[in-house]
């Protein structure tokens, strides 16, 4: 009597993309988050000139029940500028590194955006009616002539064409010292974290003028720096739990109950290296890129530059599921390294499903969705998803080619080494240059925004 | 570090010069991919962004590689061995970024004593005076190469051709200091054209995906399947056992 869907691979078909349609990418257009909302029914871009898009997705027509509806331009606003640093003559980037949603509360959203210094909550509200007759003022909002009004009126709303207006709410700037990674909303939905290279902050989504300090690894003498924390995420359920990776591959899971500073971790997550793989490019590699939690916060998903590694909470010294995204590059990893695609930061994300619903007798439980699938990028516009359940993975292609809307993706396949069968693409043709970093799947449905360097594709599963 | 029992070119000789020659173009030693690690690595640490500031993330890594190489090499003793082999006349041919970054250290650590390889973390120590972020700056991690080898170098060879290997080692240092968007073209304007070759050796080296060209440096994992003992089954049992606890059938 479970009411999640599974079991079933799911057909994914091309559905939209946005973006420029030129080879010729202007650097400002590069994508550097996604991000959908808690409903799903927005989606937020954010690139590489300091730029927001949101897209909105179109009520379902209900007479077409075989398409989801396609998301639109909502809003787009400059959310960074870039910044000069005079004391230490550099430019601060405009890069929008994270955007995050916070859970509606109101008529109004509201997201959280970063940039490599400074975090700043917008408030997104519609405005669809104006106030018209009023006494003083002319239509046109010069005000009247005193002496020619004769009569009173009270002015009335009459509706006008949607305007969408997004305004800087909140600015909390001046809180770190090296560049931010993450941003984490906690589960009361009035703090959240921030993390740099070095340090994680704890803020109060009111409060601009201070914020607390609750991770620091930087070492007394920098000369003995070997480690930066390369991401952090708040527990989903628990708010004094949060977890932070590191470039040596380790994850530490602190509660804040413990200390105000949480220096010593409560859970150390690291896997032993494997002796027979080791390189001098073995840290590189195993440098966390991407945490997540899945829904329940049983399980947390890390990214590093070849694999996919699931933990179970209660188990410190291994992950319980490794999967291989592009296990073809250890090969080239000095080429890699060469070009720094290595650094190349892959992000992850857990399917989205509908809540598990349990009838029992006269009692509905409702439970957390259950986190079955992971998705995460790769290079030449390919992404991959993993089967938990099924343990069966697939490899699809963010491709202009692809055009026609539920048309099924065809599966890819990267020959690793020797005959190459047709329709397989050989490793030495694979372009580095297309890489996916940013995906994110919709909270409720079968719907995946992926984003390749300037180009944002929807794809949404095949409905009968 | 490197895997036990496996084979390496030994350099002894001359067969040395012409096997290594060769050896270049098809089986590069691992001492001589090694090196040119090293080599690509400092590289990297000196051609920071001059503009905006460094990736902190990927500076430690590329300084932690360095670092365990050098460990590797003191612990080797292999740059005895690198010394031996710089004697031939047909340097030109060989690494030569490796004779300009060997010969500049022996230099640098005449009559220098250098604390330690402690000094290359300089890059990231910043103004403590301000008080303010640490960067990354060209300026004192052009130290930090010139302490670095004369570590891993620090027992000298006599060496014949100082000439203007120094000069244009010197040069780089000098326009990195300068920190102007130039530098990276003046950088290479001064160098000899085999320094580009680095990298195209490099690639090509590596290009070819057959298993005896990365034996030093890469070894080929066995590939590593998922052996997951869990799924997500256990969450549904943990469900139904909840269940029947909660409601009494």
């Amino acid at each position: 009597f479970l009411g999640a869907g599974g079991g079933n691979d799911i057909q994914w078909c091309f559905s939209q993309v946005k973006g420029a349609v030129d080879d010729d990418v202007a650097e400002a257009d590069i994508i550097s988050t996604v991000e959908f909302n808690h409903s799903g029914e927005l989606l937020a871009t954010g690139d590489k000139g300091g730029r927001v898009v949101i897209f909105q997705q179109e009520q379902e027509n209900k007479t077409q029940s075989h398409s989801r509806g396609e998301y639109n331009v909502y809003s787009t606003f400059q959310s960074h500028e870039p910044e000069f640093d005079y004391l230490k003559s550099l430019e601060i980037e405009e890069k929008i590194n994270k955007i995050r949603w916070l859970p509606q509360k109101n008529a109004a959203q509201f997201l959280l955006s970063t940039n490599d210094k400074t975090i700043k909550l917008w408030k997104i509200s519609e405005r669809d009616k104006r106030p018209e007759g009023y006494n003083l003022k002319e239509e046109d909002g010069r005000y009247r002539d005193p002496t020619t009004v004769t009569t009173l009126r009270v002015p009335v709303f009459r509706p006008m064409d949607l305007m969408v207006e997004a305004s800087p709410r909140r600015i909390f700037a001046n809180a770190h010292t090296y560049h931010i990674n993450s941003i984490s909303i906690n589960s009361d939905y009035e703090t959240y974290l921030s993390a740099d290279d070095l340090r994680i902050n704890l803020w109060h989504l009111e409060i601009t003028d201070r914020s607390f300090n609750i991770v620091d690894i930087k070492p007394a003498n920098m000369e003995e720096l070997t480690e930066v924390i390369t991401a952090a995420e708040f527990h989903p359920n628990s708010c004094n739990t949060f977890v932070y990776s590191s470039s040596k591959g380790t994850i530490r899971l602190c509660d804040m109950r413990a200390s105000a500073l949480c220096d010593r971790h409560s859970k150390l997550f690291e896997e032993p290296e494997d002796p027979s793989n080791r390189s001098f490019f073995s840290e590189i590699i195993s440098s966390i890129s991407d945490v997540k939690f899945s829904h329940s916060g049983r399980y947390m998903m890390t990214r590093d530059y070849l694999s996919v590694k699931i933990w179970d909470l209660n188990m410190e010294n291994r992950p319980v599921e490794t999967y291989q995204v592009h296990e073809y590059l250890r090969s080239k990893l000095c080429s890699l390294y060469e070009n720094d695609c290595i650094f190349d930061k892959f992000e992850c994300c857990w399917n989205g499903s509908d809540r598990q619903v349990i009838f029992h007798r006269t009692v509905t439980f409702f439970l957390p969705p259950l986190c079955s699938i992971v998705m995460t990028g790769s290079y030449n516009n390919f992404f991959r998803m993993f089967d938990r359940n099924t343990k069966r993975d697939i490899t699809l292609e963010a491709s202009r080619e692809n055009n026609k809307p539920r048309t099924v993706l065809k599966p890819r396949k990267v020959c690793a080494s020797g005959k190459r069968k047709k329709d397989e693409i050989s490793v030495d043709s694979l372009d580095f240059n297309k890489k996916i970093l940013h995906t994110a799947w919709h909270p409720k449905e079968n719907i995946i925004a992926v984003a390749t360097t300037n180009n944002l594709y929807i794809f949404q599963d095949k409905m009968n | 570090m490197f895997v036990r029992g496996l084979k390496r070119k030994c350099f002894d000789g001359e067969e040395d010069i012409e096997g290594t020659l060769a050896g270049i173009k098809a089986i590069p030693s691992y001492n001589l991919q090694r090196q040119s690690l090293l080599d690509m690595s400092l590289v990297k640490l000196q051609l920071c962004h001059m503009l905006v500031e460094p990736n902190l993330c990927r500076s430690v890594l590329i300084a932690n590689t360095v670092r365990q190489i050098q460990e590797e090499m003191t612990q080797d003793g292999t740059w005895q061995m690198i010394n031996t082999q710089s004697t031939g006349q047909a340097s030109l041919d060989r690494l030569v970024s490796t004779d300009i970054l060997c010969r500049s250290s022996r230099e640098q650590a005449e009559g220098k004593h250098i604390p330690g390889y402690s000094t290359f973390n300089k890059d990231f120590e910043g103004d403590q005076a301000q008080g303010s972020s640490e960067t990354m700056s060209t300026a004192s991690s052009v130290q930090a190469p010139r302490n670095l080898q004369s570590n891993v170098w620090e027992m000298e060879n006599p060496q014949e051709n100082k000439g203007n290997f120094q000069k244009s080692l010197d040069q780089i240092f000098e326009t990195l200091e300068n920190k102007s968007p130039n530098s990276v073209e003046d950088l290479f304007s001064e160098v000899d054209n085999s320094y580009y070759d680095l990298d195209t050796m490099l690639t090509g080296m590596m290009s070819n995906t057959k298993t005896v060209h990365c034996d030093g440096l890469e070894t080929f994992s066995s590939p590593t399947t998922a052996t997951s003992n869990s799924n997500c089954k256990s969450d549904l049992n943990e469900l139904d056992h909840i269940v029947e606890i909660l409601v009494e059938s």
